[in-house]
């Protein structure tokens, strides 16, 4: 079987139709589930919690990432899996980083057998990208993640919910304690609609002032050593580019932008991390001082570039899924106009999500087809590297969602006739900024009116294509092998693609 | 006319092949200081290969060896054809630039070029500083570089952020250079960090009369190509003034300011130059 976009599909699940199909169904939740531990949460050890809860063989775990690849839970609820040798486990994390490489020898065992995840990268992925997952592979966007788990389309045994600062009660924050890492955005889902929820804290207080994780929902609160390693936080690029193609896409971008009357007062955007995309906030900065203007609201991961620009009035209010680097959490901590989000809030498809808001979103690409459909899962290779996060959601919610990627690297064409796995529909990507040009998606002609007297290089996607082609001459197609080793899921969760062994 | 010239070392592809991004007029391949002794050879080649395979869009510009070395020799022998404009001469003197003129007026001929190659000395040598009229005056010769780094080695005097130790090489530069009608080219600004230190050493350039500024690191062009290019304010003026001109003849007033010849043609200058760099 194959979806709209002419990709296989494996047989029993359903086929992507358009970012729009989803409108068309019901939205289905779960009910709530509430604590009924009534009395002492406290214990001191993660396996502690596996004996209380009865964790055994077949379940399904999930953690969130914000500690991103300075986590040590789960890492220490893998060591425990490990150790008590329990097969067949499902795990459903909203990212996985290289740090939590002993997922691998999880899976390698058959201790691991299903995964869920919206991020992935390193030796876990690498793993998975050799078919050695006994089942299954899911991959999510940041929007469809909470969607699945409201709806019941994962089902979640305990939730391990790392919480850097956490009252006996399981009241918790991310914005204090040795391990403070500022939003808990992705952790809601999970709070609310896991059957048992354990806080892991290192940081435990009489009282929590700012509540984001609240006790109602908490059954067990862990208290360890140490839950994370806060330099990793910052892992990711957090630092402008100083590579000159990189900054020639950026100040094209910001151009563009201000040439589509997007950088005017009140406007919103989501930039995200990244040495390019960086590069383009820098810009669009310029711009604002240049011109007067303030934003009315950034959001999606902070960096510190939009903590400043909130500082200094150039941001009236800044909506935080996930923290990026340690200023982003001190600003969340200290100022009132820095709001932590929800992943409900942030992106799920049904609610009115913060990515319906935006005017603009800056977005990367690992490759991209003639149609725009974008690739930012894995390499031309076929091994996993990354995934969606929050790349479909906000392409699909923004007013104008734009690519910036160099037209080649190294030796490899970005934008190629065939890409090897499509993350983002075309029909939601407007425009894709290179260092050689611009391509419009057609269906806009609206940005194509407007931009029909600039002196940008603005061409088809097609002769951009023929640009990258002539440096790199044209690649030789992939032959994907047969074995099924996972899913590409759009937000609402049809297949918009299928992954094979590398 | 130009604004930016940004070297870029001809024994690096990668960079090479992403010369025509970055709005710099002019490109330098160099096949000098950036080059070791050891790789000169196989740099001449690939810019050679280069050269045959792409067309660029921009002033191609060869900075050669010394022509008293053999390697200088070499890089013309391997490298004069259509698809340059310009030889670049490392401690250019008169004597070395009408000897280059020589040079490359014998390779026109021998291989039927149809273009005039242009020279541009880079004046690097207390004593070339001496002769910048005399150099500026030759044929072929289209601009001049300033060369701070080797010049102040050679007059033993410390570079600074200030440039004071430049100050007489650029004036002298910048009136020889307007005098003959050809291009004043101030030095490289060394700290490729430094994009405030960049755009302040290019406006102190460019108020002696430099018109244009070689750059080593393509995140320079920008700073460089915003000093040297007619700011909104300067193209709104004279677009007033010479549609002023359509009614009214010889000297007038112009919100109480007069008008007269030199203003108008250079109100027609500042127009040009935001034509060629299409600002309007």
């Amino acid at each position: 079987m194959k979806n709209s976009l002419g990709r296989y599909v494996p047989e029993g699940f359903i086929p992507f139709q358009s970012s729009r199909a989803f409108l068309e169904q019901p939205r289905t939740r779960e009910k709530i589930i509430l604590s009924e531990n009534k009395g002492n949460k406290k214990l001191s050890s993660i396996s502690g919690a596996f004996d209380r809860l009865g964790i055994g063989a077949d379940m399904t775990l999930s953690f969130h990432h914000h500690l991103r690849n300075g986590d040590l839970v789960m890492n220490l609820v893998f060591e425990e899996i490990k150790s008590r040798n329990l097969k067949n486990m499902t795990i459903a994390a909203s990212s996985i980083f290289p740090n939590n490489r002993i997922l691998s020898e999880l899976i390698e065992n058959g201790n691991v057998t299903n995964v869920y995840t919206n991020y992935l990268n390193g030796e876990v992925a690498k793993s998975i990208s050799e078919g050695k997952l006994q089942g299954m592979l899911y991959m999510d966007t940041h929007g469809g993640r909470s969607r699945a788990i409201e709806s019941g389309d994962i089902k979640i045994d305990v939730a391990f919910i790392a919480v850097p600062c956490s009252d006996e009660a399981g009241n918790g924050n991310g914005l204090s304690g040795p391990s403070a890492c500022g939003s808990l955005g992705y952790a809601i889902p999970d709070l609310l609609y896991a059957k048992k929820k354990v806080v892991v804290t290192d940081y435990l207080v009489p009282k929590v002032e700012y509540v984001e994780i609240e006790a109602k929902y908490v059954d067990y609160v862990v208290v360890i050593d140490k839950i994370g390693n806060q330099s990793g936080i910052e892992s990711g690029t957090t630092r402008i580019t100083r590579d000159p193609v990189g900054l020639k896409i950026a100040e094209t971008t910001a151009l563009l932008l201000s040439e589509l009357g997007l950088i005017r007062e009140n406007f919103s955007m989501q930039t995200g991390a990244g040495g390019t995309v960086l590069a383009v906030t820098r810009f669009i900065r310029e711009i604002m001082e240049k011109e007067n203007v303030k934003a009315g609201f950034a959001s999606g991961g902070i960096t510190h570039y939009f903590t400043e620009m909130l500082k200094k009035g150039l941001i009236n209010k800044l909506y935080d899924v996930q923290c990026f680097d340690l200023e982003a959490v001190k600003s969340l901590a200290e100022n009132p106009n820095h709001h932590s989000i929800s992943a409900f809030k942030y992106a799920n498809p049904y609610e009115d999500a913060i990515v319906n808001h935006l005017d603009f979103v800056i977005l990367g690409a690992t490759e991209v087809d003639l149609s725009f459909n974008v690739n930012v899962t894995t390499a031309s290779n076929g091994l996993i590297m990354g995934g969606s996060g929050g790349h479909a959601d906000t392409a699909s919610g923004a007013k104008v969602s734009i690519i910036v990627t160099p037209l080649f690297k190294t030796r490899l064409p970005i934008i190629r006739p065939e890409i090897t796995t499509i993350t983002t529909p075309g029909e939601d990507i407007d425009i894709v900024v290179t260092e050689r040009g611009i391509a419009i998606n057609p269906k806009r002609i609206d940005l194509l009116e407007k931009l029909k007297n600039s002196h940008l290089p603005i061409m088809s996607i097609k002769d951009l294509s023929k640009i990258a082609l002539a440096y790199t001459g044209i690649p030789e197609v992939r032959v994907k092998k047969e074995q099924v080793i996972g899913v590409v899921r759009y937000r609402d969760q049809t297949i918009i693609d299928t992954l094979f062994q590398m | 006319m130009r604004r930016s010239l940004l070297f870029i070392p001809a024994n690096k592809p990668g960079m090479m092949q992403n010369a025509d991004i970055f709005a710099a007029d002019s490109i330098i391949f160099d096949l000098e200081d950036a080059v070791a002794f050891s790789e000169k050879d196989s740099a001449r080649i690939l810019l050679h290969n280069f050269l045959q395979t792409f067309k660029p869009n921009y002033e191609v510009i060869i900075r050669i060896n010394q022509i008293d070395h053999i390697n200088g020799l070499l890089d013309l022998e391997a490298l004069v054809s259509d698809r340059i404009d310009a030889i670049m001469l490392p401690k250019a003197r008169t004597a070395s630039v009408k000897k280059l003129a020589e040079l490359l007026a014998s390779f026109e001929k021998a291989r039927k070029l149809k273009k005039t190659i242009k020279i541009i000395p880079l004046l690097e040598l207390a004593a070339a500083i001496l002769e910048t009229e005399a150099i500026a005056c030759l044929p072929r010769v289209d601009g001049i570089l300033l060369g701070a780094e080797d010049l102040t080695n050679d007059m033993e005097t410390e570079r600074t952020i200030i440039g004071e130790e430049i100050f007489y090489p650029r004036s002298k530069i910048a009136y020889a250079a307007k005098a003959y009608g050809i291009d004043a080219i101030d030095t490289p600004f060394t700290d490729v960090n430094d994009d405030q230190g960049l755009s302040q050493d290019a406006k102190k350039a460019k108020n002696l009369g430099m018109t244009a500024k070689a750059a080593i690191h393509p995140n320079q062009i920008r700073y460089i190509n915003e000093v040297f290019s007619p700011s909104k304010d300067q193209i709104a003026w004279a677009l007033k003034v010479l549609e002023a001109t359509k009614t009214n003849l010889g000297v007038f007033s112009l919100d109480g300011k007069m008008i007269d010849k030199p203003i108008i043609e250079r109100c027609q200058k500042i127009i040009e130059k935001a034509k060629k760099y299409r600002i309007i």
